[in-house]
């Protein structure tokens, strides 16, 4: 056996993923017309699949190719986290993509692709292979912003989101390389190994993490790099926000633990400071700018940048407990944008986009279910208990209390108090005001709707028992530090 | 080190004052005499036909990047072609997965009517 091949077996899920997004393509070309449906349901096939297999290598660990991709309890972890958010907005999807005229095999194939770019970030052990698998997944968001491609704002939103992402990814690769110069490998456990020796006052050093953070805050999201974020999110289908607002915020949490922690983490002093500063920033822009937001997508942008101001929290902890609720915090966030973003694609139909906050009002009396699930989704993202929300708010800032940073932690909480202002908002709009007479009928979608019940519950059920998932993530770190 | 790079910066000043100068001489030393005929927009000395942004057909671009993509495809051939006798087994199935992956999109894009000129 080829020793590049050793323990090739750690890549089966990925090359599971990549195979079947090549044949979902060829059967959607030519079954496509006669078996519209032939694209979802091998998507979800695949995603069901690709979980079974990821659980066969549960407690497995060990590098691959040549140490290109590595496998441990963080790589299984985030990638079923995956699955589940591709899994939750195919299921959403269907009937939105129809009333529009663009349910296309397509998309699903892109989001695969997506999926897999999110996989090799995950798994990625070697800057080669993270820059390869962030790209990826990069590219194929372009194309999905701009998959509506006769809609004016989609369009513009994915050539903001191309030409700011390529900057972005300039950035990192910029970051990437000066750390390849400053240690002469590639391969994360290595540069690990070589940093020991730099000081920490290096300039290159520091030119390299401040590159590096850039491009990691531009990809999550955080203030002063979230330029790109609202008008992204107003302006692509929902669907596609939904897909934008899950699994690639955990490739992009992905980056920071194998850049910043298993690459890095003998730096820590260093990056630690650059995430104070973009904690403080993302938490005060988020949730300010949020307050003035009358369109839904576009204030749960802004509510984006301030729940990863939130998680940042856990990462500037810098301990396990730290990184472990950082990554809790962005699992709750993705569970919590995909009923969000869901709770808009299931208002809407054609010609009707549901996405301005007065689109809601008197949803209690149209339709209570909806507004019961919207208040569980609403209370979460605001932080009340017993929701899950506020248990992952309550972790993070456990962590960073640990860490000594209390100063940070009381800002945290006065914002976290701030924020809640807006999501309320939406709950006094849905529950006082009076209907107004354009919203017209809601249209049935029972898939949808169940799936949108499941995953608002789940923030209810996650907050009453949050110790499983909590345990879930402490497992994902172990190795890791 | 740095010494080396010094025809490097020479030739930079040198491209600068040969691009830059003239520029800068036919501003200040030609004469300025505009009028409205002068700063009109002119296609080879007659009225502009039409606006200076067209639509283009979007097959031209298309026809580029898929020439650019199987281009690639190619300069990844050759070197792999000339060492093929010394790369074994291992390189010859890696190169044909990545064949197979290309083959995926060449079926698509010939099925989607990417390749046709009507």
């Amino acid at each position: 056996m080829n020793a590049f091949l050793l323990h090739w077996t750690f890549a089966i899920p990925e090359i599971w993923v990549l195979i079947m997004a090549c044949v979902v393509l060829l059967a959607d070309l030519y079954l496509g017309e006669r078996l519209r449906d032939v694209a979802p349901v091998l998507t979800v096939l695949t995603l069901l699949g690709a979980a079974v297999l990821t659980f066969f290598e549960l407690g497995q660990s060990g590098t691959t190719f040549a140490g290109l991709l590595v496998l441990d309890p963080f790589t299984n972890v985030a990638e079923l986290f995956s699955y589940l958010a591709v899994l939750m907005v195919v299921l959403y999807s269907r009937r939105y993509l129809m009333d529009r005229g663009i349910y296309r095999g397509e998309i699903y194939v892109l989001l695969l692709f997506a999926l897999l770019g999110v996989m090799v970030m995950v798994s990625g052990a070697n800057l080669l292979s993270i820059y390869l698998g962030l790209e990826l997944l990069a590219l194929s968001q372009y194309a999905l912003v701009a998959f509506n491609r006769d809609s004016l704002v989609a369009t513009e939103a994915g050539l903001k989101y191309f030409v700011l992402g390529a900057l972005a990814s300039g950035l990192l690769l910029y970051g990437m390389s000066l750390l390849y110069g400053l240690t002469g490998t590639l391969e994360v456990r290595h540069i690990a190994a070589a940093l020991v020796n730099v000081t920490s006052s290096n300039l290159i050093l520091v030119f390299a993490l401040v590159f590096i953070v850039a491009g990691i805050a531009f990809k999550l999201g955080a203030a002063p790099f979230h330029m790109w974020l609202p008008d992204v999110y107003q302006g692509a289908p929902t669907v596609v926000t939904t897909f934008l607002a899950s699994a690639p915020k955990i490739g992009a949490f992905a980056l920071i633990i194998r850049l910043l922690v298993d690459g890095g983490y003998g730096m820590l002093e260093s990056w630690q400071q650059i995430f104070i500063a973009l904690t403080l920033v993302s938490l005060v822009v988020g949730n300010l700018i949020a307050i003035a937001q009358q369109n839904l997508k576009r204030m749960l942008a802004y509510s984006t940048v301030g729940h990863v101001g939130f998680l940042s929290l856990g990462i500037v902890a810098g301990t396990e407990a730290g990184f472990a609720s950082a990554f809790f915090y962005t699992i709750v966030y993705v569970l919590m944008s995909l009923a969000g973003f869901g709770m808009i694609l299931l208002l809407t139909r054609a010609g009707f986009e549901a996405d301005r906050i007065d689109d809601f009002k008197g949803l209690s009396q149209r339709k209570p279910w909806y507004a019961f699930l919207m208040l569980i989704i609403m209370f979460s993202m605001a932080g009340v208990p017993p929701t899950v929300g506020f248990y992952a708010k309550l972790a993070v800032f456990q962590a960073v209390i640990a860490a000594g940073y209390v100063w940070l932690a009381v800002i945290g909480v006065l914002l976290a108090v701030i924020g809640a202002f807006y999501y309320l908002r939406v709950v006094k709009v849905m529950y006082f005001d009076a209907p107004e007479p354009e919203s017209g009928p809601i249209v049935r979608d029972d898939l949808a709707s169940a799936t949108l019940s499941i995953n608002s519950l789940a923030l209810l059920v996650l907050g009453i028992v949050p110790g499983p998932l909590m345990a879930f993530c402490f497992y994902a770190m172990q190795g890791v530090i | 080190m740095l010494n080396h790079y010094l025809p490097v910066l020479i030739f930079i000043v040198v491209a600068l004052v040969v691009g830059v100068v003239p520029l800068l001489m036919g501003a200040s030393l030609g004469p300025h005499k505009p009028d409205s005929e002068k700063l009109s927009p002119y296609e080879c000395g007659f009225e502009a036909f039409e606006d200076a942004r067209v639509k283009f057909d979007v097959r031209y671009y298309l026809v580029a990047i898929l020439f650019i993509l199987f281009d690639l495809e190619i300069a990844f051939l050759f070197p792999w072609a000339v060492v093929f006798d010394q790369i074994g087994m291992m390189g010859f199935l890696a190169m044909m997965i990545f064949l197979a992956i290309l083959v995926v999109g060449f079926i698509y894009e010939w099925k989607k009517g990417a390749l046709e000129w009507e």
